[in-house]
């Protein structure tokens, strides 16, 4: 089925309930899809899970979800930055779960839930604080711990240009987590500069197909 | 003997040195502060190409004025440049990348390494810090292999290469060479070489350092 072409950002996201575990795009400002998580900002749902490589940076987008105390969880791999203190000061005030993940965990247990995978060994983390708890396994004398997928009610991504199909481009570095959060949601919401014609894009080129896209909103270029 | 020079290795040498020992043609991810200068002296007849692992292979210096795109920026979130031949890629795919052993060589920093090549860089364990991970984790066992930079003591004077790690660790064994400002060691057969002393001779290192020491004959 074609996606639902959202007339904003606001309708794109108005599904998203309390209590919903959502995947974010983006590493650092790169790819993170600032509009749709204002949007959801000014939707009001809480109480979220929210994966993200980071916690947000500065007075924008995700830090901004943090500071209004909308996230009850993050699953990230590198909160702790110069510039995180709404996420500072929520998780030394014990309002905000942290999951710390190892960055090639942490997308691989993405990639897993778009790709249907129960689990999988990584060599990453064994032997360290990260891997407590966690079962371990010795395959061909290398440790390996188990790690699990992690599904989500909705992703919000960033691409730069979509056809009416859902068929995905992204731009450079800002491709980072779109394809595989895209998979690994129930909903995949995705924010472009433009929506352009089916066939304008070169199948070749597709990056993420529409069969994972639900909700598209053309944003126009930042330019 | 292993080589010797007077004065210890300035950060540029350090570096110049690392630059120096990587193969030719080889894929090599540098790590986030000291590791990052290396690129700065690599020749263009090494032909390195340089990965990114938030999706970038053939990644250029770091980007200034019109250059700066903040689609294209490198793991320390900085906005770079792209060499004619990159190419970019999802993130489960560039950790695929590291993880399954396709990258010849990665350069970090650390607060320890152990003399089994045990990595310690990612988390102080102090009481109250907040513990971040990123890609440490990853590449720390992922590349072919694993060579360090640092300050071979802390500013209290103790060596940072260490029998046991008393940091949380990163990665296990997965060390082969450490380079600092007086020497360069390598680790390998379960012994801790030492390939060159700066500014400190080999017994002087060893009375300072405490694991067993071997020169290179």
């Amino acid at each position: 089925m074609a996606p639902r072409i959202a007339a904003s950002a606001a309708q794109a996201v108005a599904n998203i309930t309390d209590g919903s575990t959502v995947l974010i795009g983006g590493f650092g400002n790169a790819g993170q899809p600032m509009e749709l998580i204002d949007a959801l900002l000014e939707g009001g749902a809480s109480d979220l899970t929210v994966v993200n490589n980071n916690a947000g940076q500065a007075d924008a987008g995700l830090a901004l979800l943090i500071k209004e105390r909308r996230v009850a969880k993050i699953i990230c791999s590198f909160p702790r930055q110069s510039d995180s203190w709404h996420f500072d000061e929520a998780y030394r005030a014990g309002e905000i779960e942290l999951e710390l993940v190892p960055q090639g965990n942490l997308a691989e247990r993405i990639r897993a839930a778009g790709a249907g995978i129960g689990g999988f060994f990584t060599p990453t983390g064994y032997g360290t604080l990260l891997a407590e708890g966690k079962e371990t396994r010795i395959i061909d004398g290398r440790g390996y711990v188990l790690e699990s997928p992690i599904h989500a009610d909705f992703a919000l991504i960033k691409a730069l240009r979509a056809d009416a199909h859902g068929n995905l481009v992204y731009r450079k570095t800002a491709r980072n987590f779109g394809p595989i959060m895209a998979t690994a949601a129930k909903q995949a919401i995705v924010q472009v500069d433009d929506i352009v014609p089916v066939g304008s894009i070169d199948p070749e080129n597709v990056i993420t197909p529409g069969i994972y896209v639900n909700t598209l909103v053309a944003l126009g270029g930042a330019q | 003997m292993s080589a010797y020079t007077e004065q210890k290795l300035t950060r540029d040498e350090m570096a110049q040195l690392v630059a120096a020992d990587i193969p030719a043609g080889a894929f090599v991810n540098l790590g986030i502060g000291q590791p990052t200068n290396v690129s700065n002296f690599l020749t263009a007849e090494q032909g390195v190409t340089l990965h990114t692992e938030n999706g970038m292979l053939g990644m250029g210096p770091v980007a200034v004025g019109d250059q700066v795109d903040e689609d294209l920026i490198n793991a320390g979130k900085i906005p770079v440049t792209e060499l004619p031949g990159a190419s970019f890629f999802h993130h489960a795919d560039s950790f695929a990348m590291m993880r399954g052993g396709h990258l010849d060589v990665c350069v970090l920093g650390a607060f320890q390494v152990s003399a089994a090549g045990d990595l310690a860089n990612w988390h102080t364990g102090a009481e109250g810090a907040i513990p971040a991970v990123g890609g440490a984790m990853d590449l720390a066992i992922g590349a072919k292999q694993t060579w360090v930079m640092m300050s071979l003591f802390t500013k209290g004077g103790e060596s940072k290469l260490v029998e046991t790690l008393s940091y949380p660790v990163t990665g296990l064994g997965c060390v082969s060479r450490i380079y600092t400002e007086v020497a360069v060691f390598e680790l390998r057969d379960a012994k801790v070489y030492v390939r060159s002393t700066h500014g400190i001779s080999f017994a002087d290192l060893a009375a300072k350092v405490p694991v067993e020491l071997t020169e290179v004959k």
